[in-house]
């Protein structure tokens, strides 16, 4: 990985971290359980990574098959974590 | 689809993400924000689908339908007061999965990293190991499978430093020969084990600090398996995670007036002979009242604070505190719930267990903004709540938790505490409150007792 890259994938991290701060700071206490559910389903974006992983390449492999068990965790998350979101999210009336 | 449109749609995805955080700042569009974080997920996965040659669809489809099928099943029968145990198990899925990707990417065909590469790699499986394992046993802890009480022995600090130290000579060894497969299983099984032994010297009531605290590892894991694949999509969605991450701790930490260094190394709630006799014994005595007299009380109450603690919950008690809650609103009585930010399991947790009962969100307050409002309050009801209203906090130096925010209920005309028995609160501490001159006890199971409260008033 040339250093380019590298930089902008640290400017682009650094960036992200405040501007994650900004938005999060303006969540209300009522809607912190509901924020980390949330954030937790979406932290499950490892999934890309599986997939790319698990789909590598037309023969099997150890990393085919390691892919296949990062599919299925992910999926946990990303599925689950949307799911209770929703869930939670549904309860909350005036 | 081409290298370069598919990252445009995980720039989308990203943005997507950050909307839907953005309108978590109000319940009112909530629902719409997580809408939005959905659909830029399956976006995200979408395209990742479409990439050039990519292969084991049949695989692919398989893992999706059964993590679904999983995670959707938990997620239709989780109980809400057992909503901390699924975030973290949801949590330890998520650095699993960040720890087998990079795995797998050790495992695969480009055995040629360069030094950056092989750094995050490093990180993400050790991050996702210890994520999974840390939340596993935070999951074990919340649910009583093993002891809440914090597990230590000696020497136990110098222990997970030798690891951290183990870890970090082994990953060095890696470096100079990223095929060393002996040295990269042992990393892994030290960053699952440090995992394990990180977690277990920490009590039950610090869960919700570590169930935040593993929720910003599982957001720093992914963002480093984005800086192996150089994909700013996992960049930036796992900063946010991060980012979301270590805010709750911060709020839970400041909630409780500890560091997170204390509250990672101190074992707090070990069960100590010494603290107990520490401080004066409350002068004065606990007045028990019957529930007509706490009825009376309420019946001539113009304003009615509510102060829910997890004492509630476990005697499932939110519907019939909400039942009287809605008769004395009914009867003209103005009422408000005031919300310790560690009144529940993990942050918000309170909120949603009233949610569930049909409480409004606009009657919960937080405990800024309405500790001023307690002295011209005329009646608090404290429901299963000890700590967060003991004033020692604020009046004994000596105490565990003086420093800690609390609750100003003393100030209220008349304080009725509904509680279980005389015991002590899990931090084993006495509460003055309860031996006040303007302080009614009623004891007994919450639940009936707040039955028969609104049966009374009703008469």
């Amino acid at each position: 990985m040339d250093t380019g890259t590298i930089i902008i994938g640290l400017t682009i991290f650094v960036l992200a971290c405040f501007a994650g701060a900004e938005l999060i700071s303006k969540v209300p206490p009522t809607l912190h359980t509901p924020l980390m559910s949330g954030s937790n389903a979406i932290s499950g974006i490892a999934i890309v990574g599986a997939l790319l992983a698990t789909g590598h390449s037309e023969t099997f492999s150890s990393m085919t098959l390691i892919g296949f068990f990062a599919v299925i965790f992910a999926s946990i998350n990303v599925v689950g974590g949307y799911m209770v979101t929703r869930r939670m999210l549904q309860m909350f009336k005036k | 689809m081409s290298n370069h449109s598919i990252n445009l749609i995980y720039l989308l995805s990203a943005t997507l993400f950050m909307l839907g955080i953005k309108y978590l700042s109000s319940p009112h569009t909530a629902k719409r924000g997580n809408l939005l974080s959905m659909i830029g997920m399956a976006a995200a996965i979408g395209i990742t689908l479409t990439s050039p040659g990519l292969h084991g669809f049949t695989l692919i489809i398989i893992g999706i339908i059964i993590g679904t099928v999983i995670g959707g099943y938990a997620a239709l029968k989780v109980k809400m007061t057992s909503m901390p145990e699924m975030v973290a198990l949801f949590n330890g899925c998520g650095g699993a999965a960040s720890a087998l990707v990079a795995m797998a990417e050790f495992r695969g065909p480009n055995t040629g990293f360069d030094s950056f590469t092989l750094i995050t790699l490093l990180l993400s499986m050790i991050i996702g190991g210890l994520t999974f394992t840390g939340s596993l046993m935070a999951y074990a802890k919340l649910q009583g499978l093993i002891s809440t009480r914090p597990i230590t022995y000696p020497g136990q600090q110098f222990i997970n430093g030798a690891i951290v130290l183990v870890t970090l000579v082994l990953a060095s060894l890696l470096f100079q020969n990223p095929g060393n497969t002996l040295v990269f299983f042992g990393i892994l099984a030290l960053s699952l084990l440090l995992g394990v032994l990180a977690v277990i010297p920490i009590g039950g009531a610090d869960m919700p600090v570590i169930i935040c605290l593993l929720n910003s590892y599982s957001g720093l894991a992914v963002s480093m398996t984005g800086f192996a694949l150089s994909n700013n999509a996992l960049i930036i969605t796992g900063s946010l995670v991060g980012a979301s991450g270590i805010i709750l701790t911060k709020i839970m930490c400041d909630a409780m007036n500890r560091s997170l260094a204390n509250v990672l190394f101190s074992a707090f709630g070990k069960v100590d002979e010494s603290a107990a006799t520490t401080g004066e014994s409350p002068t004065g005595s606990m007045k028990g009242f019957e529930v007509e007299d706490v009825a009376t009380i309420l019946t001539n109450a113009g304003t009615l604070i509510i102060v829910p603690g997890y004492g509630m919950a476990a005697a499932q008690a939110q519907h019939a505190t909400r039942e009287l809650a809605d008769y004395l609103n009914e009867q003209g009585v103005e009422v408000r719930y005031a919300i310790h930010p560690v009144a529940g399991r993990m942050p918000g947790h309170m909120n949603v267990l009233l949610a569930e009962a049909d409480v409004p969100y606009e009657q919960l307050f937080a405990l800024e903004d309405i500790n001023d409002d307690f002295a011209s309050t005329d009646v608090v009801l404290v429901i299963g709540a000890n700590d967060v209203v003991n004033p020692a906090a604020k009046t004994n130096p000596n105490s565990p938790i003086y420093g800690m925010p609390v609750l100003d209920v003393e100030k209220a005309r008349t304080v009725i505490v509904l509680k279980r028995s005389m015991n002590v609160g899990f931090a084993g501490i006495e509460n003055d409150l309860f031996y006040m001159d303007n302080t009614m006890m009623l004891f007994g199971d919450a639940r009936s007792s707040l039955q028969k409260l609104v049966a009374a008033l009703k008469q």
